[in-house]
Order: C-alpha cells, then sequence, then structure tokens
C-alpha cells in the first residue's frame, strides 16, 4: 500500500506541472484583461496602462509563464490582482467552509443513502423500491439552487428555525455551526443522495442473485445477516467509487449552494476570481482542485484494497 | 436579607454589568452594492472602493445639497484676483488614524498623486505652476493658468475622489497601490478582518473631529453614532432580500425595484429611494465605419427613446425619469438644450440621415454585458430599434470582463471591434463637463468610443477657466448643444435604487455617493 501511495503520488508532480500549463494557457488565451477588471468601467487608458504595468501583464506570455512557474516552484503562489493579498492566504481562508460543508454533505450521504439504496433493492419492485427511486429521480432532477431556496423559505423564513445564510466555524460555535450548516447541507446532499442510493440498489441487486447469496438462504440464512452482512460488502466498490466521484462533483456543487447561502467558500471564491480575470487566484484554486481530485482517486483506490482484498496494484 | 447583605449583591452585581454594558457595542452589518477588494481609491474608478474611500479617508472640500463646495478638511481658503493662486488653511486638531497629524504636507502629496490618476485632477496638473507646503497647516496651488473650477475639482465626489492620505504612505507605495489603509476619515479601517470579497469592517474614529455646520451631502458634519460597521458581501439579491427580513442584516445600501417586491411588507424592514441616481448611456465608436459619420451617430439618437428604456429596463415610473440633461437632472447645469432622447423614436428621421450618410448595410456590433443587471435590455433593445431603421445589427453577450475588454478594442468590426456599448453611471461622475468621462476629446488615446472635437476640446477649456456658476452654466450649455450635434453619447434616462434597513436603524443620510456616517442603530 505504501508503494501505492508513494507511486501514485509521484505521478502527480507532472499531472500538476500539465494542468498547470494547460491552466496558464487557458487563462491568457481568453477574452478579458485584469487590468481593466481593476481599472473599473470609467477608468482612462492611461490609468489602465499604468495597472497593467504594476501586474506585469505587459510582459511576454514566455516571461510571465516562467516566472510563475519560478514562483511556483518556490511555494509562491503570487497575489491576487484584485486584492494584492497572497493566493495561499485567500484559499487557506476559505478552505474551512468548503471543507466543512463537504464533510458533512458527505456523511449526511452515506448514513441515509447506502441503507436506503439496499432497502430498495431487497424489496425489488416492492412500494419501497418504488418509493425510494421516485425520490432519487426528484432529488437528481431538481437544480440545487430550486432547492435551497425552497428549503431556506420553508425552515428559515415560515417556521424561523434556522438562520438564512452564513458561516460560522464549529470551532468558533459548533451549535450554531451547525444551525448555519443544516440548510446548505441538506441542499447539497439531496443530489447526492439520489445518486449514492441509486448505485447502491443497482449494485446490491446484482449481488443479490449471486451463487453465494442463494446458497446463504439455501443454508437457512438470516435475511437481515445476508442483506448487511453478504450482499451490501460485496456491493461495495461501485459504490465507493461513486462515493468518489460524488466529493469530486460536490467541488462544483458548492459554487452555487456557497452563493445560495452565502458561505464564503472556494466555491464562491472560484467565481469571483474567474469573473474578475484574477489569473493567480484561478491558477492556485485549480491546482489545489486537481491535487484534491489526485488525492480522492488516492483514497478510492486504498478504499477498494481494504473492501475488496482480491483487487491488486 | 439584611440590607448590608442586599447593598453588597447591588453592588457586586453593578460592578459585573457595568463592564458588560460598556463592552456591548452598536453594530451596523450593512450590505454593499458590491464587493469590496481594491482598497486604494485612487487606483480603481470602483464605486464600492470610493464608498469605502469615504469612510476611511476625508476630503478637503465636500459639495452640500445644492452642489456647492464647501470647506471640509479646510478652515480657510482664498483665490488671488488673478485667479492663479489659491491658498488653504487646514482645520485644526485633524489626525490619521496611526495618531499623526494631518499636515499639509500630506495634503500637498495626496493632491500629487491624484493630479495623475484623474481626468480633471490632470486638467489642473496641465496647468499647474507649483503645489507648495507653506507651513504644517498651510498650502498653496499657483497656477500658470486661470482654472476657476479649481474648488470645484478638489470637492470632485465620485471617482478618481481627491482624499488625503499621509505622505508617508504614499511615498512608500511610488507608482504602486497605497499598502496600509491609513486616513483621518470618521471609521478606521481594521486591517486585520479585512477578507477581500467577503467582509471589510470598520471601527468608529474616536479622534474624529467633525465640523460644527450640520450634515450637508458630503459637506458638514460627519457624525459616527455606531463602534462597528461590517460590510458583508452577498452574492445574490434574494438572499440578500432573505437576511433582511430576518433581520441577519441591518441595511441594503442598494436594492432594485425587482429585489423590493421581495421585502415589501415584511416586518420590521423600511426603505428609501436614494438621492444618488443612475444613467446608462449608450457610447459609439467614432473610429470606425459606419459610425466615422456624424450622420449615423444622429440617425442613432433619432432611434433613441429614453422613455423606452427606462419602462423596459427600470419598469417602476416612480423610480425613472426622462432627462435631456448631459450632465444629470440634479446637476447645477441641467439644461434642456438640443437634448437627445427625451422624444418617441423617428424612424423617417434616421433612415433620411442614413440615406445621407451613404449606409450601405455595414455591421453595426453592439456589445451586451450580460451578467450586469444594470447593462440587462439595453443591447437587446437598441438592436431593435436600430433594425426598424434598417441597419445590420448584431448583439454580441459576454460577461463583464470580457465586455472591457472587448469595448477597448479599436480594431473595424470584420476584426473583432464594435460599434455600440454602454456604461452605467452615478450622477456625480455626469454633472461636470471636467469630469464626464462621456465627453472626452482625446480621440483614438481616450475614452472607448474615442471621440474628438477641437470646438468642444476648447469650450472645456472655457468651462474650467469661467469663475462663476452663471459663466459656467452658459459654457455648459455650449457644451450639450456641441457635444449632442456630434453625438458623443446618448442618456438612456435616469433612474434611482433604493436603500433598506431594518426598522432600529436610521435611514441614511442623503448624498449623491452613500455614506455612512450619521446613521444609528437602537
Amino acid at each position: 500500500m505504501i508503494r501505492l501511495i508513494v507511486l501514485r503520488l509521484l505521478a502527480a508532480v507532472p499531472v500538476m506541472l500539465v494542468v498547470a500549463t494547460f491552466v496558464f494557457l487557458l487563462l491568457r488565451l481568453s477574452p478579458g484583461d485584469p487590468a481593466l477588471v481593476v481599472a473599473g468601467e470609467q477608468a482612462t487608458p492611461e490609468q489602465v496602462e499604468q495597472i497593467r504595468r504594476d501586474l506585469g501583464l505587459d510582459r511576454s506570455l514566455p516571461v510571465q509563464y516562467v516566472t510563475w512557474l519560478s514562483q511556483m516552484a518556490q511555494g509562491n503562489f503570487g497575489a491576487s490582482t484584485l486584492s494584492g493579498q497572497p493566493v495561499l492566504d485567500l484559499i487557506a481562508d476559505r478552505v474551512e467552509p468548503t471543507l466543512v460543508l463537504a464533510l458533512v454533505t458527505i456523511v449526511v450521504t452515506v448514513v441515509i443513502a447506502v441503507p436506503l439504496g439496499a432497502i430498495a433493492a431487497w424489496h425489488h419492485d416492492g412500494w419501497r423500491d418504488r418509493m425510494v427511486m421516485t425520490l432519487a429521480v426528484v432529488g437528481f432532477s431538481v437544480p440545487s439552487f430550486v432547492i435551497g431556496y425552497t428549503l431556506m423559505q420553508l425552515l428559515a423564513l415560515k417556521a424561523n428555525l434556522l438562520p438564512v445564510q452564513g458561516y460560522i466555524s464549529p470551532f468558533d460555535d459548533p451549535l450554531q455551526s451547525l444551525k448555519h450548516l443544516v440548510l446548505p447541507a441538506a441542499t447539497l446532499a439531496i443530489v447526492f443522495m439520489a445518486l449514492i442510493s441509486r448505485v447502491t440498489r443497482a449494485s446490491t441487486l446484482e449481488i443479490l442473485g449471486e451463487d453465494f447469496i442463494r446458497t446463504a438462504r439455501a443454508k437457512g440464512g438470516n435475511e437481515n445477516r445476508i442483506l448487511w452482512k453478504h450482499a451490501l460488502p460485496n456491493a461495495a466498490v461501485p459504490v465507493v467509487t461513486v462515493i468518489g466521484l460524488g466529493i469530486a462533483s460536490l467541488i462544483s456543487g458548492v459554487v452555487v449552494t456557497e452563493s445560495v447561502f452565502n458561505i464564503p467558500g472556494l466555491g464562491r471564491l472560484t467565481i469571483d476570481a474567474i469573473l474578475g480575470r484574477d489569473y493567480p487566484v484561478v491558477q492556485g484554486l485549480i491546482l489545489v482542485f486537481s491535487l484534491t481530485y489526485v488525492f480522492i482517486n488516492l483514497l478510492i483506490d486504498i478504499t477498494y484494497l481494504i473492501v475488496d482484498p482480491r483487487i491488486r496494484y | 436579607m439584611s440590607f448590608s447583605r442586599l447593598a453588597a449583591i447591588a453592588l457586586a452585581t453593578a460592578l459585573v454589568a457595568a463592564p458588560l454594558a460598556a463592552q456591548e457595542q452598536k453594530v451596523l452589518r450593512m450590505v454593499p452594492h458590491a464587493s469590496l477588494r481594491l482598497l486604494d481609491p485612487l487606483t480603481t474608478t470602483a464605486y464600492v472602493t470610493r464608498n469605502h474611500g469615504y469612510m476611511v479617508y476625508d476630503t478637503l472640500f465636500g459639495y452640500d445639497e445644492n452642489y456647492v463646495p464647501q470647506p471640509q478638511m479646510v478652515s480657510d481658503w482664498s483665490a488671488s484676483e488673478d485667479g492663479l493662486t489659491y491658498s488653504f488653511t487646514l482645520r485644526p486638531g485633524l489626525a490619521f488614524h496611526d495618531g499623526a497629524a494631518v499636515t499639509a504636507a500630506d495634503a500637498v502629496a495626496s493632491l500629487q498623486r491624484w493630479m495623475t490618476r484623474d481626468l480633471t485632477g490632470r486638467k489642473i496638473a496641465a496647468v499647474l505652476g507649483a503645489i507648495t507646503a507653506d507651513s504644517d497647516t498651510e498650502f498653496t496651488i499657483s497656477l500658470t493658468a486661470p482654472f476657476g473650477s479649481l474648488v470645484e475639482a478638489l470637492a470632485k465626489p465620485s471617482s478618481v475622489v481627491p482624499f488625503i492620505m499621509p505622505k508617508r504612505i504614499i511615498d512608500a507605495a511610488g507608482d504602486g497601490n497605497v499598502e496600509e489603509i491609513i486616513g483621518s476619515g470618521p471609521y478606521r479601517f481594521v486591517a486585520e478582518e479585512f477578507r477581500p470579497g467577503v467582509s471589510a469592517v470598520y471601527v468608529k474614529n474616536e479622534n474624529y473631529v467633525p465640523r460644527d455646520e450640520a450634515p450637508s451631502y458630503l459637506a458638514g458634519k460627519k457624525d459616527v453614532l455606531v463602534d462597528r460597521v461590517e460590510w458583508l458581501t452577498f452574492p445574490d439579491d434574494q438572499t440578500t432580500a432573505n437576511a433582511l427580513t430576518k433581520g441577519e442584516v441591518d441595511l441594503v445600501e442598494a436594492i432594485s425595484s425587482d429585489t423590493l417586491s421581495m421585502i415589501e411588507g415584511a416586518p420590521g424592514v423600511e426603505y428609501d429611494l436614494r438621492i444618488t441616481s443612475n444613467t446608462p448611456t449608450l457610447r459609439i465608436n467614432w473610429l470606425q465605419k459606419p459610425f466615422d459619420n456624424p450622420k449615423m451617430r444622429q440617425a442613432v439618437a433619432a432611434m433613441i427613446s429614453q422613455d423606452d428604456f427606462m419602462a423596459a429596463t427600470v419598469g417602476d415610473p416612480e423610480t425613472y425619469e426622462v432627462c435631456g440633461s448631459l450632465f444629470g437632472c440634479d446637476s447645477p447645469l441641467a439644461t434642456d438644450v438640443n437634448a437627445l432622447g427625451t422624444s418617441a423614436p423617428d424612424p423617417e428621421k434616421a433612415k433620411a440621415l442614413m440615406a445621407e450618410a451613404g449606409y450601405d448595410g455595414e455591421k453595426v456590433v453592439i456589445l451586451d454585458a450580460s451578467d450586469i443587471l444594470s447593462f440587462r435590455g439595453l443591447a437587446p433593445i437598441t438592436a431593435q430599434y436600430l433594425r426598424d431603421a434598417g441597419m445590420n445589427v448584431e448583439v454580441q453577450s459576454m460577461d463583464f470582463s470580457t465586455y472591457l475588454a472587448q469595448r477597448n478594442k479599436q480594431d473595424p468590426v470584420s476584426e473583432g471591434g464594435w460599434s455600440i456599448a454602454f456604461g452605467v453611471w452615478n450622477s456625480p461622475d455626469l454633472m461636470s463637463p471636467l469630469s464626464n468621462l462621456n465627453l472626452d476629446t482625446e480621440g483614438a488615446k481616450g475614452y472607448a468610443g474615442w471621440s474628438s472635437d477641437d470646438q468642444l476640446a476648447s469650450l472645456k477649456e472655457d468651462y474650467a477657466r469661467a469663475s462663476s456658476p452663471e459663466e459656467q452654466k452658459a459654457i455648459a450649455e455650449k457644451i450639450q448643444a456641441r457635444a449632442n450635434d456630434l453625438v458623443f453619447f446618448v442618456p438612456l434616462g435616469t433612474y434611482r435604487t433604493y436603500t433598506a434597513y431594518r426598522d432600529n436603524v436610521t435611514p441614511p443620510l442623503p448624498a449623491p455617493v452613500s455614506v455612512f456616517w450619521g446613521i444609528d442603530k437602537n
């Protein structure tokens, strides 16, 4: 396993280099000019030129690229063109809300969606199966901002049970933090639960048709034990894969949810940086997201080894 | 219980409660109209940074409600008879947030920097002989030619505002941005709590010395009645409205008529129309065909009806007006001379002008910043009117950053250039011919649209030299007549937005830009 981890981490280096180069070029080739954004709508050409010089955007593309790469090699991600603050500081400031929101969402999803999927498979074609699948289709089909606003209207404004917006760190005030997380986490989890429950159901159904399940039943095994002890663990590999992919897709999901619930996380930072053509921040964020993907894939592979000892790398 | 025991308990309670009460701060949670990222108000023309500037910095002069410049940091000033020498004395007791006294040297350094970064400032720089600090509190501006609008320029209310900063910070910045946000204004910026794009925090400047006069727009007393102001950026209007309804924020700087419908009737929420008005403007590319021909620009103007634009983009007739003045209808210079856009579209006139210009179906590209609410609708409506007149129109929609870059391109339409674009301006930006960028006459070196005209440039110089309001008004009318003949820009109407607040907060003071002094919270 250690060999796997080391190899994967080594393989991540060229991946990150390719991603970095691609993002650098993509941003420079896309329309827009950071100097114009900084200067504002009413700026004169002289003001824009001055800012362009200050930001180093008057230098040639290869010079900008080499400068950026050499800074990166020293762990310097540069400074935001909009605020002048170091990119790493900006990202570090926004990591916690996104991470906490994602973790709560994943835990809630897995705890609810996996059993739901297993129960649906066990009662295949019964009312419980149809109910779970109907909820899954609804959860998958309704846009997350609609879910968010509906929950906000019902639970925050009408019932006055929860706050409308904002983020409080669990390290500052755990109870208030939880209150602020309920609505955004539920908004994200509904879509995620729909996906996981469907995959769990399909995978469990397949396992339930296997010979060893028939054998267990023929031996008079307890039905609950057959489902939870024999079928579900064997159905885990595709479920783990989808959970991993789901975590990755959460990154895009939080963009909308963070806007709706005014959570100052990485999603909002990404949108602001892209709209403001804040090249250093976008580059830094994409690298962080890429690293996250690499890390999640590594975690998935390690989980495979744990849930299915037959797998070898 | 004995009396002495009761007294002891009462004393103990008072001792515990007193510090608690002292700690209870008045905190105003405000949602600004945009997110604050740039802190140096001389680096950008963004209105949110300008408003931040008014929190932290003070100005030498400020406009009162009659748009007359009144001394603010200045106690006395005088001009020589020939209009070439201006002397100023600073008020006693002015201090920066770091404790240093505000000196004439700080004012001189601040004005010198402003003169390199502002359109009006550069006009003064062109006739500047010298600007010198004569003592700790006195400084002099000597000119090589009269500039009658000098004090008006020093009171410039909108971007770029001549805010006064410490000389040491200006010197440290060189050509770049100031690093320390230290002013002498009514609030102190809390740098360690600043989160770009998320929140900014200001605390009361306990050492601020307000003027004695009653507050009047940007002049007079700047009383700070709360201990702390938090600017909280909201990325979504619906969430902003919900947060105000629920009392999670106290004040929303600006909301549109559409958003107002979400909070109307909500308990504990009040709202007012703001003094600040906004004017969307249509700007034409003078460098490229077909609009290098003035007849074609006049054809566009003939098709513009401000009333139609306002009805379609703003909707609520209570909040908009048709205004024929290029300087805004609140301006002392307001005039209807040769007004554009105040009558119904005239396709016949437009077609006749197009025929005179020899229009041959050249493509007209209209840029549309579709992600900005205040720009929404402007491009499609213009396109429809110009098609009605027989022009070959293409609308190109894009996000605002792309729009800014695209609008900067001087190329022909066939090579990715543009024909018509838009801007949206706060009223103070239009009110003077010197600061109104749409009246730029620098051609290809100037503001996007690249208008140029020697006669208008000469009229603007006359305006700068004019020494009385009557003389200024007379010249402004000539400027408007000439600018509209050549169609420098077409105003598309004037509208106001609302400010909304909880009922335990006093309404913001009226001013042509958003100000946050004089607000109390109970």
